[in-house]
């Protein structure tokens, strides 16, 4: 079969519930052809609503959606060639797997040779081939998103759409399933666009993560770079791994600025690419909670360390291969320091000590 | 529980062991007070059918009370028989006719009826009430005012016009109302899954839709059925010159006197469990056919 291009493009798309509100305000994106893409966001974002226009359940109240060249607005699902996977699967409780996983054939009215002979093909590509005469409630979540995937992937769509495809699941299965998306992905070679909330999935999943709020893309990247290079405070607080502080530009020298902050001397910042901050500015900046390191206060700064605030110890939590700190450093925001397992435990801090929180001058990262 | 412990006897040990609610073994009080009372439900509710069911056994010599004089099925042979007892099996057949005739009606009109409730529309509370009025109005006045009305109109009032009409007045609502009941159940996901696989509106009512809710359908349709077939104030001044079952048997009260009014009873009781049962067991077949019961 010859496939067809499953690019994704938004311009200008906006969604209005209400005609007073828009749920999503003004999206442009652009997501390659076999991309797996991830929205995230917290609920009531637009994540959703921006999928379920993608699939053709929801028409746009403005702007324009391509897929594959061609503006797909107020086509029915079929016609865009794409599927959706639902949040709770919605297999149909009165079909078997097989009878599932054949319904799209049978309704474009396939004999039923042709589309049981087919779907027992996919049956065995998710591995369910000893399921394929039960009911969906005889099968555990695994196995109910596998027919879940199945039944949309029969179609052979250009671009295949999950909501929260995970979230039905316990903490185990949800990472093996995980896995698993990522494979069908690749093995099928379609587009997938997932929507989450969870920042793990996203980021171990997606070539393009899309971070959103109230509507509006915040930021939109690889996992990486929205994870290191969050582009602001939001996106910063809300992928998570990295502290945020503010305050007021101190003075600006060269390729690096000072912020005035609760530390005697200052924080010193990269200038980076906010090139233009002048004193007296309101600046956050970002540090990566495992890039702070805690020093008991006397002792010498690691080698590249300018900065050095002095912290007590909040609490300590144990997380295996690291130990969570938290510090009281800045007064109103949240100061997590994350120390490997082996350095904390040669000197180990306990709640209430004083210690100097510090970091290579170069990881702090200015936010927009 | 606080009730149920002051009514405990003291038992006067300070013993911590003792519960106050025994976990293991022996039940509260309560449960035989609630039993007991249990028990004098059932009588009442089944004894007195119990004797019609007893005394239409009765043989050729059988009166209306008991004891018992004998036993035979002499009563029930007379029942299709005799005249002078009435036109009981025409009249049979049409409360059947009219039943079947009733419960299609109000299947497919609470089927559509639910899928118009789906979604809020401008008007829907005004229509729901208005249902329910009619579930409210007394069924007596409801059928003399349908009775005049088609006199009014200078049209014949016959069983299966105005006392089809006066019982759908009394099945609809109902139908409806457990129709809501059932389709609260429905998960729309499943209309939109069926909408994403490429299935039309007429597929996805067919092959989901209907499928899925087939045992609340059933359901309504045992209402329907049964709601007709025992309608009696609805159909007293709407059935016209022929009677129905219920309205047949009520003029036999009136100037029958002998066993075969409890025979008639008998067999019409039998034909209401006979529904019931044939209603209930599709269902559970439809349940057991589908597995475990559908993930909501």
């Amino acid at each position: 079969m010859k496939k067809d291009r499953g690019d994704i493009e938004l311009a200008g798309v906006c969604k209005s519930f209400d005609g007073i509100t828009n749920v999503v305000d003004g999206v442009n994106l652009k997501i390659a052809d076999g991309a797996y893409c991830c929205f995230i966001g917290p609920s009531g974002c637009g994540k959703t609503t921006i999928l379920r226009m993608i699939a053709g359940h929801e028409d746009p109240t403005a702007g324009e959606i391509v897929i594959g060249g061609q503006n797909v607005v107020g086509l029915a699902p079929v016609q865009r060639r794409t599927a959706m996977m639902f949040q709770s699967y919605a297999l149909f409780p009165h079909l078997t797997v097989r009878e599932n996983i054949a319904f799209a054939l049978r309704v474009r009215g396939q004999s039923k040779t042709d589309r049981l002979r087919a779907a027992d093909a996919m049956i065995e590509k998710v591995r369910l081939t000893q399921f394929a005469d039960r009911l969906p409630a005889q099968l555990s979540g695994g196995q109910q998103q596998r027919v879940a995937l199945a039944r949309a992937a029969i179609t052979e769509p250009r671009v295949l759409l999950l909501d929260e495809p995970l979230s039905a699941l316990d903490e185990q299965l949800r990472v093996q399933m995980r896995q698993e998306l990522r494979r069908m992905q690749q093995e099928l070679g379609i587009t997938f666009v997932h929507v989450t909330h969870t920042q793990l999935e996203a980021i171990a999943l997606a070539d393009l993560v899309v971070v959103m709020e109230q509507g509006k893309i915040k930021q939109a990247g690889a996992a990486r770079d929205v994870y290191a290079h969050p582009h602001d405070r939001y996106v910063a607080e809300f992928m998570g791994g990295q502290n945020v502080l503010s305050g007021r530009v101190e003075k600006v020298n060269g390729a690096s600025f000072t912020l005035a902050q609760a530390a005697p001397s200052g924080i010193e910042v990269p200038l980076q690419a906010r090139a233009n901050v002048s004193v007296g500015d309101k600046v956050d900046i970002a540090v990566r909670r495992d890039d702070v390191a805690l020093v008991r206060p006397g002792r010498d700064l690691p080698p590249g360390c300018t900065t050095s605030l002095p912290s007590r110890v909040l609490a300590i939590e144990y997380q295996g291969y690291f130990v969570k700190v938290m510090l009281d450093t800045v007064p109103d925001d949240e100061f997590v320091a994350y120390v490997p397992e082996k350095t904390f435990f040669a000197d180990p801090f306990t709640v209430g000590d004083v210690v100097m929180a510090t970091w290579a001058t170069g990881s702090a990262l200015p936010l927009a | 529980m606080s009730a149920v412990a002051a009514n405990m006897p003291e038992t006067a040990v300070p013993s911590t062991t003792r519960a106050i609610a025994p976990s293991k073994g022996g039940r509260p009080w309560t449960f035989y007070v609630l039993a007991a009372l249990f028990t004098l439900y059932v009588i009442a509710l089944y004894g007195p059918m119990f004797c019609i069911y007893i005394l239409s056994f009765q043989d050729i010599r059988g009166g209306l009370v008991f004891p018992m004089k004998g036993h035979s099925l002499h009563w029930f042979v007379d029942l299709f028989t005799q005249v002078r007892t009435g036109d009981v099996k025409g009249s049979f057949d049409r409360s059947i006719k009219l039943a079947v005739i009733v419960t299609v009606i109000t299947v497919v009109v609470s089927f559509l009826a639910g899928l118009g409730f789906r979604k809020r529309f401008r008007g829907d509370t005004f229509v729901f009430y208005m249902m329910i009025g009619s579930l409210v109005a007394p069924g007596l006045v409801l059928g003399l005012g349908t009775g005049l009305l088609f006199q009014a109109l200078g049209l014949n009032a016959s069983w299966y016009s105005s006392a089809l009409g006066a019982q759908l007045s009394w099945t609809l609502p109902f139908g409806v109302l457990v129709m809501f009941a059932v389709m609260s159940r429905f998960n729309h996901v499943w209309e939109e899954a069926a909408y994403d696989l490429g299935a039309s509106r007429w597929q996805s009512i067919r092959l989901v839709m209907i499928p899925v809710l087939a045992p609340g359908l059933v359901a309504v349709a045992l209402f329907g059925f049964t709601l007709s077939y025992d309608e009696f104030a609805r159909s007293l001044q709407t059935a016209g010159s022929l009677n129905t079952l219920p309205l047949e048997i009520w003029s036999m009260t009136l100037n029958v006197t002998s066993p075969s009014l409890y025979a008639l009873g008998t067999v019409t009781t039998i034909v209401s469990f006979v529904v019931i049962g044939a209603s209930l067991g599709s269902i559970v077949l439809i349940q057991k056919k589908r597995g475990s019961s559908a993930k909501g």
